[in-house]
Parts: structure tokens; C-alpha cells; sequence
């Protein structure tokens, strides 16, 4: 490379020969460009992820004046995975009966399957296997685990935020979809619904919270009568494990379908119109056209916006740690509250620990996401 | 097609563009019911902030001077007797927010405009060599207790060595691609991981609870969400216009602000927007960095949850006077944001 080279980014297209501070600046406009971004976000993200990882293999004590860091090693991780704190991360579990069998085997079958398609297709290569590798290896021991502690067992902090996080984005994404179809045919008002359907996600999650422990007040919240009708007047949400987690889930459903249904709305306005049309003459089904015509053209923005919300919903804290405190127990606690919390009682190196765990199970989550299904929808898109 | 019996003209469209009387209800129904699905917690809230306590805790009343007789008591409170303490936490969410946006917005679109029309092209032994010595760096600090400043600048030295050294004879690089990826990738950290250390940096510097850890923090976390949309925006712009003001003689950043800018309009409001709605909603953040000084609302909000139970009434109206500046923006901008973030997605 013929051009002066001060930092790790260099432009390829040799600048023309200038001179004087003028110039000079000009021909690092590219580095100025860029630079503040990347300082920023070394300084804010890849500076704090490796101190993370140092605190996550301390031990963390207040001491006369001040406070003592303890080199334990993988001690902390021992403590979450095996240890006393295994509860609380993983869950209790229960043997496995058939339908928990049953259900993983199917899985395991699914996931071999999966591997004879790559084998076979032609397309073989090293790093995509070990990708496929951690994948399939995540997912099984995830369904191992969600198998053991949701019947019967008690499911543990990682578990309830795979809770959240599959069952919130699929029920966000289907009622957002659901409305951005219904909204997007030739219908009158469609700007008011609009607006108005954008509002929740402009209220701020800890409002939602609370909105939502009002609502759901079974004595005197607006639907008070209704739950005394169906005789449940007497009845507390909050002390039972899956009702806690639904109303969580109510919050953050409520709050983020608009996030979906606008992009999705956006997309539908933007599908060709007369291939619809042409459908329509040749008598086609409203599934058959939704099927061929609809889903292919609003398929990448679904799979975008599916793991911009898997990301997001990943770090879900303020709702349960608002509407539920994380209980009954444990119940309802996420891994971002449980990692809160043990930072909140000194325990700096679990805190971490914690942490880690989630930022391993949401890339390899996000990042196969991307690669085995938002990567597809935009082959079958070209 | 003119005697078609009352089944068929209820189910069957009467043209190519109209819908059936039967699905235009249903239609109808199902959005309608959604919109009170959206508005009436809302509602219950607004109405909420006017009750007295004892209206709250006999049960639910509906309408405001038939079921109850409002009361301004809780507005009262949180204006006349609360008074300072609102509004410090609320000048300073409207102070972080918008400093943290206007800093994120600009500085990522400065690095979203570049990594579209310059390419970049980084050795990838050099990113190796600074990744290998700030762990060293890092480790060397928490270990062994070396001070930090000098650490540091000694890692810098060894880097800028080292970069201009062995550096340069890696063959393999990464590309725009590579650095974009990366960039968005930081969205993916989860804030609880990153806290930790922050909390302890800015305790180090002594900045913990002030205007500027919170902004420094809000702006860093939201930059990849600003590069990853506004990037599609300088996509989508026509290159000749720049290509001309090149020719002309006009330097990338003249370029870049009387150019690119103003052409980018559109999406620079979205992006603004939506930033900005998550600054002034953030909580997680605020609850680490923040404990009485820098004060946030939603911590405001979260602290009415007193000893003596929940203050629904107070609450509400914290809740209330959150909302309302948002939404008002929203419906200025709204044309912006369903078209700012369509860009994103579709070519994310």
C-alpha cells in the first residue's frame, strides 16, 4: 500500500498527490469517518465484554477499607451449571417420560436430517459444519433442558428467557403480521390505525409494568368483573409460576407488536400490485396468493425484523423485574434480572458469569438465525 | 351478475379492488378491536392519574364525573408539592436523551455515509494484534495492578509498532462487510455484560451519576442501530451528485454536509426518532450508572412502587407526562419512521 498508514484502516484507492493540512486531512476523511465509531465502540463494548470476562473469574469480597478480588477460576461458572446456584440458572429437573421422549427424539431425528441435507447437497465445506455443529449442539441441549424443567421440574432463569423470547417473538410476530395483512388491503383509515397502533412502543417499559399490574389486578382493575364472572374474583396471578410468566409475556407482546406490524405494514404496501391483481383474475385463493405472491416478497423483511426482536428480547429485564420482582420465586426472572440481582447482593463474579451465559446462548442463537434462515429468504427472494 | 343472491353479494367481492361487505367487517372488527387492545390501558392510566386513592381501591370505575368525581390531587403533588424533584429527573432524561441522540445520529452516520462510498480495507493481523494486547492490557491493569494510564499508553505504543511492522505483511483483510458486521454485532451484547465494567470505569474517573457517563453510555449502545439503518439511506442515494462535487473540487466532508445530509432527510428523522424513543425509555442502564444526580424518569417512575404499595395515582401521571411529548413527535414524523424503517429491513 503506497499511502501512509497511522491506524489499522487504510484506504485501497491510492489518493491522488496533494499537499499542505488541507489536503492531508482530506485524504483522512476516511479514517475521520469511521474512527469515532470504532473508538466508541471499543471503549463501550469490547473494553467492558473483556473486563466481564476477568470479573466473571473473581470472586468479589467487601473487606476492611475497601474490597478484595479473589481469583477462583471457573468457579463461579461450576456454581451456576452444577453447583448451588443450578437452581436458579438451569432449573430442577424431572425424569423424562414419553411425551418428553418422544418430543426429543423427534428433535434429535429433525437435526439428523438436517445434517443428511448438508452432507448431501453439495455443499459441503469445513467452517459451515462446525457452525452447524455448535447450532444443532445449542439447540438439543436447550430442548434437553426445557424438557426436564417445564413438566414437572421447576424451569430455571435461562429457560424462562428462552420462554419469553420464543413465544414472544412468534406471538408478536404473527399478530403483527396478521394486522399488517388486514391493514394493507384497500381499506378507509388506514393511517389512524397507524398511528394508533404505533403508540405502545413509545411508552416506556417500566410504564408498561406498572399499566400492566393495574390492569391485571384481579380485585380492582377495569376487568375485575369479567374475572369474577368466570370465578377467578379470588384468585392471584402472581403467585402462580405460569400465569406470573403470561402476564410478563402480555407486557412485552403489547409493547412490541407495533415494531412488526409497521415494518410489515411497509412491506405489503410495497408488493407489486399488479401480480396480485393478475392472481385475483385467475380466481386464486386468498392463502394461495398469500402463499406465492405475499410471503416470498415480505420474507427478508420478516426474517430482519425477526432478529432485530430476537436480539432486543434476549435482554428483557424491566417487565418482570416491574410487574413480578421475578417471583413467585424465581418464576418469572429473566437472565438479565438474575444476573441484576446477583450484582444487587455483591456477587460481582456470578453477576458476570451470568452474563456470559446469556451472551453465548443469544449469539449462537442470533447468529444461526441469520445464517440458516435469514439467509434463505432472500435466495428464494432473487 | 345482477341477481346475485344476498349470500353471494355478502361473500363474494364486488370488483378486483373492493373487498366483500362480510370481509371489510371482519376486517373492520379485528383492527377496531385491537385499537382498544392498544388504547385502553392507556386510557386506564389517563384516568387512573385523576382518582383519589380510595376510588382506585374500591374497584373499577370507568367514566370519569359518572362513576367518580376527578381529582387533580395526584397532578398537584407531582407538579406543586414534588415540584424540583420532577422536574430535575425530567430535564435530565429530556438532557440525555437528546445529547445522546444527536451524538450517536451524527457520529454513526459519519461512519454508515463512509462505509458505503470508501473502502476500507483493515489487515487482519493488525486487528489480532490489538485484540492480543488489549487483553494483555487488561489484564495486566486487573491483575497486577499496574496504572492504568501508563499501561495503556504503553499498549498504544506497541500497537502503533506493531501495525506498522509486522502488520502490514498479513495478506488477509477484512472489508467494509466485516466492519459493518461487526459494528451491529455490539447490538447483540447484552447491556448487563457491558454495565458492570462501565460502572466501574466511570466510578475510576469519578463520573459515576453525572450527565456525561449517562450520554457517553446511551450514545455507545445506540450507534449500531444508527449505522444499521442509516446505512441504507446513503445506499440508496445516487452517486453522481457526489461523483460531480468531487470532479468540482469539494472536499468528502463539504460533500457529506451539503450533499449527502440533506438528501438523507427522511431517514435521519427516523433514525432520530426511534433513538431517541429508546434513550428516553432506557432503564437497565440508568438503574447501574445513575443514582440520584443524573436521575432518569423511568427511575422515577419505578421509584413510586413506595413502602406503603404501589402510587398508581402518581404513577399515572409520571406515565402520562412521559408519553405525551413522544407521541406528539411521533405524529409530526410518523410519514418518516414507517418508511425509515422499512429501508432498514428490507436491506439490513
Amino acid at each position: 500500500m503506497p499511502q501512509t498508514q497511522t491506524a489499522a484502516i487504510s484506504r485501497t484507492e491510492p489518493a491522488p498527490p496533494k499537499f499542505g493540512l488541507a489536503e492531508w486531512i482530506d485524504q483522512q476523511t476516511g479514517k475521520l469517518f469511521v474512527l469515532p465509531a470504532v473508538i466508541i465502540l471499543l471503549a463501550f463494548a469490547i473494553f467492558p465484554l473483556l473486563i466481564s470476562a476477568y470479573l466473571s473469574l473473581i470472586k468479589f469480597k467487601l473487606a476492611t477499607g475497601g474490597f478484595s478480588l479473589n481469583y477462583v477460576g471457573l468457579r463461579n461458572f461450576k456454581k451456576l451449571f452444577y453447583g448451588s446456584q443450578q437452581y436458579h440458572l438451569l432449573g430442577t429437573f424431572d425424569a423424562f417420560g414419553i411425551f418428553e421422549w418422544t418430543v426429543f427424539a423427534a428433535a434429535l431425528a429433525l437435526v439428523a436430517y438436517w445434517f443428511f441435507r448438508f452432507f448431501t447437497g453439495g455443499y459441503f465445506n469445513i467452517p459451515g459444519f462446525i457452525g452447524r455443529l455448535i447450532t444443532a449442539s445449542l439447540f438439543i441441549a436447550l430442548l434437553w433442558l426445557t424438557l426436564a424443567t417445564v413438566f414437572g421440574g421447576h424451569p430455571g432463569s435461562l429457560v424462562v428467557t428462552l420462554f419469553y423470547v420464543t413465544v414472544g417473538v412468534s406471538l408478536q410476530f404473527g399478530i403483527g403480521l396478521g394486522l399488517a395483512l388486514l391493514c394493507g388491503q384497500a381499506i378507509r383509515g388506514r393511517n389512524a390505525f397507524r398511528i394508533i397502533f404505533f403508540i405502545p412502543l413509545m411508552v416506556t417499559p417500566v410504564g408498561i409494568a406498572y399499566m400492566f399490574r393495574m390492569l391485571a389486578d384481579m380485585q380492582r382493575g377495569p376487568l375485575a368483573n369479567i374475572w369474577q364472572w368466570f370465578g377467578l374474583g379470588e384468585f392471584s396471578w402472581a403467585a402462580d409460576p405460569w400465569s406470573a410468566r403470561m402476564v410478563v409475556l402480555t407486557g412485552d407482546t403489547w409493547q412490541w407488536v407495533p415494531f412488526m406490524f409497521i415494518v410489515l405494514l411497509a412491506a405489503v404496501e410495497n408488493m407489486p400490485r399488479d401480480q396480485l391483481e393478475a392472481a385475483k383474475i385467475d380466481g386464486a385463493g386468498s392463502w394461495q396468493i398469500f402463499r406465492d405472491i405475499t410471503w416470498p416478497s415480505i420474507a427478508p423483511v420478516a426474517a430482519t425484523i425477526v432478529l432485530i426482536r430476537l436480539i432486543e428480547a434476549f435482554k428483557i429485564i424491566d417487565l418482570p423485574n416491574v410487574l413480578t420482582n421475578g417471583g413467585p420465586g424465581i418464576a418469572t426472572e429473566s437472565l438479565t434480572l438474575h444476573s441484576f440481582i446477583a450484582w444487587r447482593t455483591q456477587d460481582l463474579g456470578g453477576s458476570a458469569a451470568v452474563g456470559y451465559t446469556l451472551l453465548f446462548v443469544s449469539t449462537v442463537t442470533c447468529v444461526s438465525f441469520f445464517n440458516f434462515i435469514g439467509q434463505k429468504t432472500r435466495k428464494t427472494e432473487a | 351478475m345482477r341477481d346475485r343472491s344476498l349470500f353471494q353479494r355478502m361473500f363474494e367481492p364486488p370488483s378486483l379492488t373492493e373487498m366483500a361487505p362480510a370481509s371489510r367487517l371482519l376486517t373492520y372488527a379485528i383492527l377496531i378491536l385491537w385499537a382498544i387492545v392498544v388504547l385502553f390501558p392507556l386510557y386506564w392510566v389517563f384516568i387512573t392519574s385523576f382518582k383519589l386513592p380510595f376510588q382506585v381501591n374500591d374497584g373499577p370505575d370507568f367514566i370519569p364525573f359518572v362513576d367518580y368525581q376527578p381529582s387533580g390531587h395526584a397532578w398537584r403533588y407531582i407538579f406543586v408539592e414534588l415540584g424540583n424533584d420532577t422536574l430535575r429527573p425530567y430535564m435530565n432524561s429530556v438532557i440525555i436523551a437528546l445529547t445522546s441522540t444527536v451524538l450517536a445520529v451524527t457520529i454513526g452516520s459519519l461512519a454508515a455515509y463512509a462505509l458505503v462510498r470508501i473502502q476500507y480495507n483493515v489487515k487482519i493481523g493488525t486487528v489480532a494484534g490489538f485484540i492480543v494486547l488489549l487483553t494483555a492490557t487488561v489484564f495486566a491493569i486487573t491483575r497486577f495492578g499496574t496504572p492504568w494510564h501508563i499501561t495503556a499508553v504503553i499498549a498504544l505504543a506497541l500497537f502503533f509498532f506493531f501495525a506498522t511492522s509486522f502488520g502490514r505483511h498479513f495478506k488477509r483483510s477484512l472489508g467494509n462487510n466485516d466492519i459493518l458486521f461487526w459494528i451491529i454485532s455490539n447490538r447483540i451484547l447484552p447491556p448487563v455484560v457491558a454495565v458492570l465494567p462501565i460502572y466501574l470505569m466511570f466510578q475510576r474517573v469519578g463520573l459515576l451519576d453525572t450527565h456525561v457517563a449517562m450520554i457517553a453510555t446511551y450514545m455507545a449502545v445506540n450507534l449500531p442501530i444508527v449505522v444499521w439503518l442509516m446505512r441504507d439511506f446513503f445506499a440508496g442515494i445516487p452517486i453522481d451528485l457526489e461523483e460531480s462535487a468531487e470532479i468540482d473540487g469539494a472536499s468528502r466532508i463539504r460533500i457529506f454536509a451539503t450533499i449527502v445530509l440533506p438528501l438523507a432527510r427522511p431517514g435521519l428523522a427516523a433514525t432520530f426518532l426511534l433513538v431517541l424513543i429508546l434513550a428516553w425509555n432506557e432503564y437497565l442502564l440508568a438503574l447501574f450508572i445513575s443514582t440520584a444526580d443524573a436521575q432518569t424518569m423511568p427511575l422515577l417512575v419505578a421509584a413510586q412502587n413506595a413502602t406503603r404499595g404501589p402510587q398508581w395515582w402518581y404513577m399515572s401521571v409520571l406515565i402520562v407526562i412521559m408519553i405525551a411529548p413522544i407521541i406528539l413527535m411521533t405524529i409530526l414524523l410518523q410519514k418518516h419512521i414507517a418508511r425509515g424503517l422499512m429501508v432498514g429491513a428490507v436491506k439490513g
